[in-house]
């Protein structure tokens, strides 16, 4: 017989509150996973974001736009490799509820900037020579049934009008971290369209995607590119990709606040329930303890027993946590649009997250069961009255 | 032990001094809240005295440290209580193997003294039974055998029969003698028994914390 033996047998004393107590846990780190989860999704954007990508956009805001005439200039600029732009489109597909990201795009450049997008070659062709013609992403292919052919209505609304595009390459995102949610289609169509319907909105950008052959020269690049523009009718902000993509994310970091602390709150619920039957547990044996005293048994034996004890539940139950986020995760990217979350998954550092603070609380949750039985002098405990 | 007192809110042992020899059966008695099982504490390293000295084999043991103490518990001491002190989740030879874990002895060279241990106090056929599958003087039995495993110098026994009726009782006074005799044991046992304190060698009267 080990010591480990002997663990195990007390951990099985009480099946009952044993049970419960993983239950609990298990619950608990569940609920921790999701959470996470949900917080990575949120961040998506910004993890999935390239550090050779820059984007520049109207310094008074977002949704002002930008003239196309800027695009030579900024490729001028030494360090710079390509430069595509792109237009936020919206409009309505079906009803408002069916969101996704519709952007009329550059069809020479936008796949060079973003190689993260694989699109088969005679597809790519395909896209590129028909003006109607779209890109979708393979998540939202496969949620809406698009195939190649296939004709996509959209309402108009920040564009208005009917608008009809034909389906001609499915894109799929090079990682789980890639969004596989976005349809593309010819930033010309629009601006033909805008020529004929709208001239003061023709030739108009929305934002431009640098592509620059070094990272380290993002600062100086942006800079120029910015003092290119500066005290021009749209002054521009230029910045990381990175760093773009968390200004979208800022308004809602009250709620990503939010999230965080409940995460962290779950974990003090897991420490208590875990304290509480420990406590109870240690409580019950301080006799038992006070013998195995008697018989040789230090105070480290005793820390190992109680602590290996509470580690053994906060391991099964953090177990049973993870093994349980992944059915709730893919439940909710089955009952949640994928256009809502487009990445949602649990990343590794989620995992190794729950699961260091499963075993975190399985010691701390230890410490004060331990102190008490150490502290306990033999005499006390032999006359201990549970 | 020398002039040895003990005291928590009030005294309990005034300047006490006793020599057990080795191979001695001591027997304690006096009456409740004598301090019979303060001194058995003091003598078996669980407990330590306000001032004086306890010295077993040679070991002033209230020089050692805790871990020390528990150390020197685990190899020169043999407890037997009152109520037995099994641990209810372990089967009899896990009861008797446990002091042997916290020596270097292989888990074969444990099973071997295990299986002695149990065969000495009669119980090498219950070996796997679970305490509360026993009676109360097999629970006694395996607590000595328990105490027995790592073939410590002594024995304290604390009413080791207090809690059996009297043919267990008497299997236990029998086993705790036969350990005397026949292992040479040295026994120190508190006892209000005075059929438990005919089979000790010598007997000592213990009344308001003072020896006679």
């Amino acid at each position: 017989m080990r010591i480990l033996k002997l663990m195990f047998k007390n951990t099985l004393r009480h099946k009952l509150r044993t049970s419960l107590t993983i239950l609990g846990i298990a619950i608990a780190v569940m609920a921790f996973g999701f959470l996470r989860t949900v917080v990575t999704a949120w961040y998506a954007g910004v993890e999935a974001s390239a550090a050779n990508r820059l984007i520049t956009r109207n310094a008074v805001s977002f949704i002002f736009p930008l003239p196309l005439a800027y695009r030579d200039k900024i490729a001028r600029i030494p360090g710079v490799e390509t430069v595509s732009y792109m237009n936020w489109f919206q409009g309505v597909y079906i009803d408002k509820n069916q969101f996704f990201a519709r952007m009329a795009a550059d069809a020479e450049t936008a796949l060079e900037v973003y190689p993260e997008f694989i699109v088969p070659p005679d597809q790519l062709e395909a896209f590129k020579r028909e003006r109607n013609a779209c890109i979708v992403g393979a998540d939202l292919a496969k949620q809406y049934n698009f195939k190649i052919g296939d004709v996509i209505p959209i309402e108009g609304d920040i564009y208005p009008g009917r608008w009809e595009f034909v389906v001609r390459a499915i894109y799929q995102p090079r990682d789980g971290k890639v969004d596989g949610t976005q349809m593309w289609f010819h930033w010309t169509y629009l601006d033909e369209r805008m020529k004929q319907e709208m001239p003061g909105r023709a030739g108009e950008v929305g934002w431009y995607i640098i592509r620059i052959h070094n990272p380290a020269d993002a600062a100086r690049i942006s800079e120029q590119v910015d003092e290119l523009f500066k005290n021009s009718r749209a002054e521009t902000k230029t910045e990381t990709e990175a760093a773009f993509q968390q200004g979208f994310i800022a308004g809602t970091n009250l709620i990503i606040v939010l999230l965080n602390f409940m995460s962290f709150v779950i974990i003090g619920i897991i420490m208590l329930v875990l304290g509480n039957t420990m406590i109870m547990s240690a409580r019950e044996r301080t006799k038992e303890y006070a013998v195995l005293k008697t018989i040789g048994f230090s105070g480290g034996h005793l820390t190992k027993l109680i602590a290996g004890e509470s580690l053994i539940i906060s391991i099964f139950g953090g177990g049973l946590g993870l093994a349980l986020t992944y059915p709730i995760v893919g439940m909710f990217s089955l009952f949640v649009p994928k256009s809502w979350f487009p990445i949602f998954y649990i990343e590794p550092s989620t995992i190794v997250l729950a699961g260091t603070a499963a075993l975190l609380v399985g010691f701390i949750a230890a410490l004060f069961p331990i102190q008490r039985a150490v502290r306990t002098s033999i005499v006390d405990g032999l006359r201990f009255i549970g | 032990m020398k002039s040895i007192q003990a005291s928590f809110d009030i005294p309990v042992l005034n300047n006490i001094s006793l020599s057990v020899s080795e191979g001695d059966f001591l027997g304690l008695m006096g009456p409740s809240g004598s301090g019979k099982t303060t001194l058995l504490n003091l003598i078996a390293g669980i407990d330590r005295p306000s001032n004086g000295k306890v010295v077993v084999g040679g070991t002033d043991i209230g020089a050692l440290s805790e871990t020390a103490l528990a150390k020197w518990r685990a190899t020169h001491i043999g407890f037997i209580f009152q109520f037995y002190n099994l641990i209810p989740v372990l089967t009899a030879y896990e009861n008797v193997e446990l002091p042997l874990l916290l020596t270097s002895l292989s888990k074969a060279e444990r099973k071997k003294h295990v299986e002695f241990a149990l065969q000495v106090v009669g119980l090498a056929d219950r070996m796997y039974h679970y305490p509360k599958q026993l009676s109360g003087g097999q629970e006694q039995r395996v607590a000595i055998a328990r105490a027995v495993a790592t073939d410590p110098t002594l024995l304290v026994a604390d009413e080791p029969t207090g809690d059996l009726d009297k043919q267990s009782a008497e299997e236990i006074l029998t086993l705790l003698e036969r350990l005397n005799k026949e292992f040479k044991k040295t026994i120190v046992m508190v006892t209000h028994d005075p059929r438990a304190a005919e089979k000790a060698h010598t007997v000592r009267h213990l009344d308001k914390g003072e020896l006679k």
